[in-house]
């Protein structure tokens, strides 16, 4: 159970192998103990010396984020052994845009992993969190999703939909003990994001971590990281299309 | 010896009429810290209570009363809350022996409002009337008298406890003393209590004569306190918790007596029973946002109250002695929208050295209000009181570095055989509780004997996993 200074007690990472969420559950391991539970679509992959060492106890669960259907079992089962206080929504895949591009079909499996799986982790994790009476959902979202760039759009597109359904929950939440909080990170150096040319204001899984754990202890809805993207993507969607064709 | 049945004696803070069916709502303690949601339903009877914990969903049942809780024992996120605040009638006064029966939702205001004209007052009050009977009874409050007279549990001759499987028992110390120990101060986890008998203090005034004194220092403020202890039936400190060096632990003594008929004021000694009771300020709602209590504004209140303080002995009616923080209402906005934590530990006496230790480290989080005092005996298993130095010290919950310095602050308070108030706090560790409380054992027992399910449940028992499932 999350306590008057903002420090929780178990944490469901949806997308367990995600640099953000691991640096996420590094820094609130940094304020105590907790109970990790670990959701990826390969569990016995997962690495989990790192958060035993520094005091975490950890469980990992089989998950599918493009098999809507097991969702609600999943995080049922993750709820299980108590009270969970954080999920942390931190799946998704980036693509090659090119490679989407050429191949539909591919395109489709983006959307089916990204906003399907999206929709219904987003949707299940506030579901069970309010039978809970409690809790945070956390939904990694990114500034792709702001504005429709060249080098990313079909990936952005699918960030859009699940950060407009996000704003949406947000506004039936209002009153609960619920929350919702959307991270909108730039260029985070991490695995999904290895090979690529850095945007301008690239930041580390740390510097979002960092954020991610104020967001807990503070009473905001939306979270970029680093804040200055707040402005820059503000510009960026009064760009014209022309002005876009080059970014 | 006379027998009265009395009307319903409520809280005078406003409420709206209930729902039988109850209604979902988001609470918080007086902290304002860690909110939940739980369907709570406001019984007007015992019958409707019994029926309402019979149907509580599989998240458990908790009771509620007035709130003042700083942090989360009230509160049972996603499960039942039973606020109690309706089942407020005194059942039996017995103004010649001083006994008074009356339900678990009445506040001590109107318990005090019914027995004080007869000449009777409450054996042990806590810094605020609003608390309900049974709030006190769950925390085992203590009050300025705890080095004389122990703690609200000592003075309840029997408890009539709901166990969540619908018994109605009654517990009194020749029958199920056990039951009746892990109640007083069990933070509502073995059962609701319904109904308390308390044993009553002898007034022949409403007044207290008040010796105020100010200590330079710690040694100092230390020094009277122990000196006080035989010579005034209530003592404690008002400390300055942000002062250093030199003035580290300086503050204000306030020694109580109660007053006898001849020392009143002539215009009060015609009704030496009355009650004046002050009005309360309401703190307004914008206070929050204002932050006032965490900026250098309360450094400079503090060295102002330090140094108007003349010693001197004065006479006071009995509410703003026991409870000056209820001048104004709803204080706890004060603190903004981070809320505050009040930090509440116990070290045995002779770990003085443990006590200026601490609070020497929790001047690093600028505490706004610290208050010390000693505690007598021990009581329950999970009451908090242990004869030694007590402080409550008040932090803003936005403090930079909070959780740590508490972390470290219980460690030493663990390591020196002292212990944490668990009706206060909102953060602790679950780990550090049986070495704070080494009789926890037996309480689970027994708390396990009256809840085999584990239907009493609550955010703290949660938190601290004092309810195994």
């Amino acid at each position: 159970v999350k306590d008057a200074l903002g420090r929780v007690q178990a944490v469901l990472v949806l997308g367990g192998g995600s640099d953000i969420a691991r640096a996420t559950l590094h820094r609130l391991l940094d304020d105590g103990p907790l109970t990790a539970i670990l959701a990826a679509r390969e569990p016995e992959r997962l690495e989990t010396e790192d958060l035993t060492a520094r005091g975490a106890t950890v469980a990992c669960v089989a998950f599918d984020a493009a098999e809507p259907a097991t969702h609600a079992g999943v995080i049922e089962s993750a709820f299980a052994n108590g009270d969970v206080d954080v999920v942390l929504v931190a799946f998704g895949v980036l693509g090659s845009q090119t490679e989407l591009e050429a191949d539909p079909d591919a395109l489709v499996e983006l959307v089916r992993t990204n906003v399907v799986g999206g929709y219904s982790a987003l949707a299940h994790s506030v579901a069970r969190l309010r039978t809970q009476g409690h809790g945070t959902v956390v939904l990694l979202s990114s500034i792709a999703g702001r504005r429709a760039r060249r080098s990313n759009y079909a990936y952005g597109s699918t960030k859009a939909a699940v950060d407009e359904l996000a704003q949406g929950i947000q506004l039936s939440l209002a009153g609960e003990s619920v929350r919702l909080i959307i991270v909108r990170p730039g260029f985070v150096h991490s695995k999904m994001t290895e090979g690529l040319r850095p945007a301008p204001f690239a930041t580390t899984p740390a510097d979002v971590a960092e954020a991610i754990v104020r967001s807990l202890r503070e009473n905001v809805s939306v979270v970029w990281v680093p804040p200055v993207l707040r402005a820059v993507s503000a510009v960026l969607r009064m760009l014209p299309t022309r002005a876009l064709q080059r970014l | 010896m006379s027998s009265a049945m009395f009307g319903s004696c409520r809280p005078s803070t406003g409420f709206a009429m209930p729902d039988p069916s109850g209604t979902h709502r988001q609470l918080t303690g007086w902290g304002r810290t860690a909110p939940s949601t739980a369907l709570v339903v406001t019984p007007t009877t015992t019958d409707e209570l019994i029926a309402a914990v019979a149907a509580a969903p599989a998240r458990g049942v908790v009771a509620r009363g007035l709130g003042r809780s700083y942090g989360d024992p009230a509160q049972n996120a996603g499960g039942l809350v039973v606020d109690l605040t309706r089942l407020s009638r005194i059942r039996a006064f017995d103004s010649g022996a001083g006994l008074v029966t009356v339900q678990a939702g009445c506040s001590l205001d109107a318990l005090i409002d019914a027995v004080l004209p007869s000449g009777w007052l409450l054996p042990v009050t806590p810094g605020t009337r609003f608390v309900t009977v049974g709030g006190a009874v769950a925390a085992d409050v203590h009050g300025k008298n705890h080095h004389r007279d122990g703690a609200f549990g000592r003075h309840v001759e029997s408890l009539k406890l709901l166990t969540p499987g619908g018994d109605l028992l009654e517990l009194d110390r020749s029958n199920r003393l056990p039951e009746l120990e892990a109640t007083l101060g069990g933070l509502g986890l073995t059962g609701i209590v319904v109904e308390c008998t308390l044993r009553l203090r002898r007034v022949e005034t409403s007044w207290l004569r008040v010796d105020t004194e100010p200590a330079t220092s710690l040694d100092e403020t230390i020094a009277k306190l122990e000196a006080a202890d035989r010579g005034f039936h209530y003592s404690v400190a008002w400390v300055d918790g942000r002062a250093g060096g030199k003035a580290f632990g300086r503050g204000v003594l306030l020694l109580g007596e109660h007053a006898a008929p001849a020392e009143l004021p002539a215009g009060a000694r015609e009704s030496p029973l009355e009650r004046s009771k002050p009005r309360q300020l309401q703190v307004p709602t914008w206070a929050s946002a204002a932050r006032l209590i965490e900026g250098p504004a309360l450094n400079a209140f503090n060295e102002l109250r330090f140094r108007r303080t003349r010693p001197g002995t004065e006479l006071q009616p009995l509410d703003p002695f026991f409870y000056p923080l209820d001048a104004a209402s709803e204080w706890n906005r004060l603190y903004g929208r981070h809320g505050f934590v009040q930090y509440q530990f116990v070290v045995p006496f002779p770990a003085k050295d443990v006590l200026a230790t601490l609070l020497e480290r929790l001047r690093g989080v600028h505490p706004s209000l610290v208050v010390l005092k000693r505690f007598g005996e021990e009581a329950g298993p999970l009451a908090f009181p242990i004869p030694g130095w007590t402080a409550a010290v008040d932090i803003p919950a936005g403090a930079k570095g909070l959780a740590a310095a508490l972390d470290s602050a219980d460690e030493l308070v663990a390591s020196a055989g002292g212990r944490i108030y668990l009706a206060k706090d909102s953060r602790m560790r679950a780990d550090l509780l049986p070495r704070m409380y080494p009789r926890l054992a037996e309480w689970a027992g027994v708390r396990a004997r009256l809840d085999p399910d584990g239907r009493m449940q609550s955010d703290l028992a949660r938190r601290l996993r004092l309810v195994a499932r």
